[in-house]
């Protein structure tokens, strides 16, 4: 019997810019989820940004979930999954998480089956809680997200 | 026809930021401007507030550099509960929070090298995009690119251990630190498995500005020539003229190397520095008062930093220091590429400080915090990556912050990017009836010299396109081009 696959779940956003912490939050709830559970296989990891090193972070894991806040769509939440793409990063210091799994690739030859869960928001002020729509929208998002990890088991 | 060219947003610079050229009807430049078009707000989320948050309040603002911001802030809240300006703290609290400050330059500086720079250097500005990023690097250099991620993951270890988590940091509160490092934590950043260990970064950093060095002979006349132009300088200094990243006294020179604001207590800068408003950009222009806002404008960040210091107190680096001294023969240097070189002198100090401070008792001690009479006003002072960083609160009698005033690096070099911008639009869009590739990211190379962080680290998934628009006289557009 094979050993379970390790399930990196990596929220990245700035909790202190009201909605645009959607990601970071998720990581925090399923996290507290996993350990009423006694789900030992998964990892949580979460920062304001995604960055070149996090191409090392993720060459540990079978499975990266990344979640972040989205301004468009008109879903509450997306769960797509993701290949490996060298994007130019217009949002400069920050990386996508293509070319981090890119950068993966092509320095560890690592591809982890990756997905991106993307959270609708609407505001991004400093200094504000969670918009009551966007919190609305995380917990449907956990509900999906737990369910889609049970089945991973 | 008189033409307006804009490039919005500038790529691989933190946030939105558009570039307008306007032509005039000989084709020439009339005139550039770099517009900052998000108003951020700082200070006025803050008041109202505990001055006992700050600290940890103020990194919402960014999520490039919420260490410096978490540090200056903690700076200013130093002296309002009675801890002093900066030295006044315990020793392990001062070494702590130094060494977060140095960690915090290092994976700052490697990143801005390695994942913004390097790409140009590598294969040139005008090479396509899909080929100019930290992939293409990884491609056509693996070393290079395994390098900068460990040093980047090594310089967040080292603020995850001092600051107690990635993000919102606590370490630094009134008067000191909350906690040192453990035996075990400061072994591990000391002497843990190579190459995430002191003295493998001091290797690497040496390394990387070999890299600069090499790049640098073979292409001198690029990296002497491009946007350069004088100035003033401003930072800290140490009060002995070393390099101090994290305290010293304020020192200006001109473009001579004439001292004009000589190593003043920073407590009093508001005796020194003016901020103009200009109607079309939200961003403010710094400048010294007794200059006066034509003359009086400076740059700040790693370049101006090698020209105000007398030396660096550091062995490795101090002698890097004099090699890039000799390029300009002691004289200030106003050439905006070696913004690059500079930015890798202080990636080997940092390592070299970083390697001291592990090597301290003082680093785990556990006498961390002061105070004393309790003050209305504080203000806190460092060297961020990119520059002088200031943060001012004055506070009431039921603690609650009334006024902040906040003025980050990248304000104090809005006039020196906007005269980059200018220098580059004249010397390769003059005459031009096309926007290249090219031509766009030279107006970019210049301004991405600075490291400049426009907005705040708000990402939200899927945005920013770069587009380019050409306008008539009439304001009309004629041409469009977006990628």
């Amino acid at each position: 019997m094979s050993p379970p696959a390790s399930i990196l779940i990596y929220g990245y956003g700035n909790p202190g810019r009201q909605d645009d912490g959607l990601g970071v939050l998720l990581v925090e709830k399923i996290e507290q989820w996993a350990r009423g559970v006694g789900r030992t296989d998964l990892v949580f990891d979460s920062n304001y940004q995604l960055n070149v090193e996090d191409a090392l972070t993720i060459s540990n894991h079978d499975i990266v979930i990344f979640a972040d806040a989205t301004q468009t769509g008109s879903d509450r939440f997306a769960f797509r999954p993701l290949q490996p793409q060298a994007t130019i990063s217009f949002s400069t210091h920050a990386m996508t998480p293509e070319s981090v799994l890119a950068l993966c690739d092509e320095l560890y030859y690592k591809r982890p089956s990756a997905h991106l869960l993307t959270i609708r928001g609407y505001a991004w002020e400093p200094n504000a809680a969670v918009t009551a729509a966007a919190a609305a929208n995380l917990v449907a998002a956990q509900e999906f997200i737990t369910a889609w990890l049970q089945k991973q088991r | 026809m008189a033409k307006k060219i804009v490039i919005e947003p500038v790529t691989r610079v933190e946030g939105h930021g558009k570039v307008t050229i306007h032509l005039d009807d000989k084709g020439e430049v009339a005139q550039s401007r770099l517009h900052i078009v998000e108003f951020r707000g700082f200070e006025r989320f803050v008041q109202g507030r505990p001055y006992w948050e700050a600290p940890v309040l103020v990194q919402r603002l960014c999520g490039i550099c919420p260490v410096s911001h978490h540090l200056a802030a903690a700076k200013a809240v130093d002296v309002i509960v009675g801890a002093g300006t900066g030295l006044g703290l315990t020793p392990t609290a001062e070494k702590i929070r130094r060494l977060m400050h140095y960690g915090q330059i290092f994976q700052s500086h490697t990143l801005h090298f390695f994942h913004l720079a390097s790409p140009d250097l590598l294969f040139g500005y005008d090479a396509p995009p899909e080929k100019r990023n930290v992939i293409g690097v990884a491609l056509a250099n693996r070393e290079l690119a395994t390098q900068a991620v460990l040093m980047r993951k090594y310089g967040q270890e080292l603020i995850a251990a001092t600051a107690g988590k990635k993000i919102h940091g606590t370490g630094a509160i009134p008067g000191g630190v909350n906690k040192s490092l453990t035996i075990e934590e400061r072994d591990t950043l000391l002497k843990g498995r190579a190459p995430l260990n002191a003295d493998h970064m001091i290797v690497w950093s040496q390394g990387a500005l070999a890299f600069f060095k090499d790049y640098y002979r073979k292409n001198k006349a690029f990296i002497d020539g491009f946007s350069k132009f004088p100035s003033n300088h401003l930072s800290l200094v140490r009060k002995d003229g070393a390099l101090d990243l994290y305290h010293g006294v304020l020192r200006a020179i001109d473009a001579n190397g004439k001292k004009i604001l000589t190593d003043v207590d920073y407590q009093e800068y508001l005796q020194h520095i003016r901020e103009e408003v200009r109607l079309w950009s939200y961003m403010k222009f710094p400048f010294l008062k007794a200059l006066g806002k034509d003359k009086g404008w400076y740059r700040v960040g790693p370049l101006a930093r090698m020209n105000t210091v007398d030396f660096i107190p550091t062995p490795l680096a101090q002698k890097e220091f004099e090699e890039f001294k000799k390029a300009t023969n002691g004289k200030p240097n106003d050439m905006c590429m070696h913004t690059h070189w500079a930015r890798l002198i202080e990636v080997l100090h940092a390592a070299e400080v970083i390697r001291n401070l592990l090597l301290d008792p003082d680093i785990t001690g556990t006498d961390l915090v002061v105070k004393g009479a309790r003050q209305s006003e504080g203000i806190g002072l460092l060297e961020a990556p990119r520059g002088t960083l200031f943060h001012h609160y004055r506070v009431g009698a039921n603690d609650l912050i009334e006024m902040a005033n906040l003025i980050v690096s990248t304000t104090h070099n809005n006039e020196p990017m906007n005269q980059a911008v200018n220098y580059v639009a004249k010397t390769y869009m003059t005459g031009q009836k096309e926007i290249t590739e090219g031509m766009m990211n030279a107006v970019e190379i210049a301004i991405r010299a600075y490291d400049p962080c426009l907005s705040c680290a708000t990402h939200a998934y899927g945005h920013m396109p770069l587009e380019v628009s050409l306008y008539d006289v009439g304001g009309n557009l004629i041409a469009q081009k977006r990628k």
